[in-house]
């Protein structure tokens, strides 16, 4: 691994304080993904800043109803925390979909939204990636592009975010607080992660001197109508084809919300208020499903190892409704596919 | 040593070791690191560990799976450092007494290994997984394990071998 300095930060201001001194220095975490990076030459810090010491783990309710998750509590706490399976149910259930359980042992909150893409061609050094040497080309456009972006990638970078998590949150209507040098700010979580456009080397709106303090949750979670479909290559311990994220408030058998989030096919969590909209007040069926999936994609665009992504998002999006609507969620270690 | 420089970039000051006390298998120990030092790296070079072994060195593997405070991790995705302070029980650590933990002696019952290089990272994992309390069904154990790979492909064996611990053969 590439020779850096370390240092402990005592609080969130000396954190702060310490990443707004030194333009090379990136904060550490969990550092599954960080320390992976740096033994690949991808990051290059000459600096870490460990904030694993912070008192940001805990979990506690709102005056809203909701809960607010401190941006170190680990994956692994997070997806079996009582508050957190009775309530949102959802993001249990994403979390466990990803990863294993070793990682999801280190991995923090805060982090997981800060993952890199693995995008093949941006873990090769020897390859141009605009992500990760802005204005070197990108590769995957004309290269091997199977686990690649469907919707709203540019001709600069068709990377997708890698994150389970990020998908339920995104469903969810989460918060992103962060406190940076001039106080604190809260961010919607569907505009936490960028599109690419033609600047892909940034992955999120976080300032380079911005801490990550919590995941701020409203009070509606879909406890009794959700579900996390995500379909890979292996059963178990890979990154999505395509995943769907859905949770349904139903009348009767009458749709009042619904809310429906993709991972594996963009740059970010991919969400349609639009799409979402027309739903409301529709029939809970197999009709209504199938143009929630039509309207989904109807901007996808498929490039030469990808285009099958294009018909299963539908499909998924179709069973992953199915299964909300019934109250039969997908489960994460039974995995047959009802 | 050499100084550390990266392209476009100036040359900086050559990072220093840093002490570092971490109780390993019930003693306490006291070790200097560079600070890209990983825990595998400390407990294999450093402390003569070698039974965490070190198999893709990027989190896919599991073979250099230990328990840090109780709970299991990838050591190779770990700072020393990092982990100053904390407790690390290695496979070198489980054994009591003279004889074997359980899960060491599950796993030869139930022959749960053909090469054996993944088996110390495949036991500690198991460790974990009992502690934690999630897994009940066959289906619950195997996706809890997905983190350990077994190229020789024992996976019936080491399920046998788990079940056999939790009571459930």
């Amino acid at each position: 691994m590439i020779n850096f300095h370390y240092a402990r930060a005592t609080d969130i201001a000396d954190a702060i304080r310490q990443i707004a001194a030194d333009p090379a220095a990136k904060f550490i975490a969990g550092g599954t993904n960080l320390i992976d990076l740096m033994k690949e030459n991808v990051e290059r810090p000459t600096r870490l800043i460990d904030i694993s010491r912070l008192p940001l783990k805990a979990v506690d309710e709102t005056s809203q109803g909701g809960l607010r998750i401190g941006a170190l509590v680990p994956n692994s706490d997070l997806a079996y925390d009582p508050l957190v399976e009775r309530r949102y149910p959802m993001l249990c259930s994403a979390i466990l979909a990803g990863a294993s359980q070793q990682l999801r042992n280190m991995a923090s909150t805060g982090g997981n939204l800060l993952q890199r893409t693995r995008c093949c061609y941006f873990y090769d050094t020897a390859t141009p990636c605009n992500k990760r040497k802005p204005g070197s080309g990108c590769s995957a456009v004309g290269g091997l592009n199977r686990m690649h972006a469907i919707l709203g990638a540019s001709d600069a970078c068709i990377a997708t975010h890698p994150s389970d998590m990020c998908v339920a949150l995104a469903a969810l209507d989460a918060e992103v607080h962060v406190v940076g040098p001039v106080g604190e700010r809260t961010i919607r979580f569907t505009e936490f992660h960028r599109l690419p456009d033609d600047a892909p080397h940034r992955d999120t709106n976080l300032a380079a001197d911005e801490i990550v303090t919590a995941i701020e949750l409203p009070a509606r979670g879909f406890a009794a109508n959700y579900s996390y479909l995500k379909i890979r290559d292996r059963l178990s311990y890979a990154f999505a084809l395509v995943s769907v994220a859905v949770g349904l408030e139903l009348e009767g058998g009458t749709i009042r919300e619904a809310r429906i989030a993709l991972g594996g096919v963009a740059h970010k969590p991919w969400r349609d208020p639009a799409a979402e909209a027309s739903l409301r007040g529709k029939a809970a069926d197999a009709t209504t499903f199938a143009q929630a999936a039509h309207l989904y994609l109807r901007e996808a665009k498929g490039y030469a190892h990808n285009s099958f992504k294009i018909n299963l998002a539908r499909r998924a999006i179709v069973r992953a409704m199915t299964q909300a609507a019934r109250g039969t969620p997908q489960s994460q270690s039974h995995k047959q596919i009802r | 040593m050499a100084q550390p420089t990266r392209p476009g970039q100036s040359t900086i000051e050559t990072p220093g070791k840093i002490a570092v006390t971490l109780t390993v298998n019930g003693a306490r120990t006291q070790l200097e690191v560079a600070p890209w030092t990983t825990l595998l790296d400390a407990l294999r070079d450093h402390l003569d560990l070698t039974g965490t072994k070190k198999g893709c060195d990027h989190g896919q593997c599991g073979a250099c799976t230990v328990l840090v405070d109780g709970r299991r991790i990838n050591s190779c995705l770990t700072l020393a450092v990092m982990k100053d302070g904390a407790s690390v029980t290695t496979i070198e650590g489980l054994a009591a007494d003279g004889g074997l933990h359980p899960l060491q002696q599950a796993f030869i019952d139930h022959d749960a290994f053909q090469c054996g290089y993944c088996t110390p990272g495949q036991i500690c994992s198991a460790v974990g997984l009992i502690a934690e309390g999630r897994a009940k069904t066959a289906d619950e154990i195997r996706e809890l394990m997905s983190g350990n790979i077994c190229r020789c492909g024992a996976y019936p064996n080491i399920l046998a071998a788990i079940q056999q611990v939790m009571g459930r053969s």
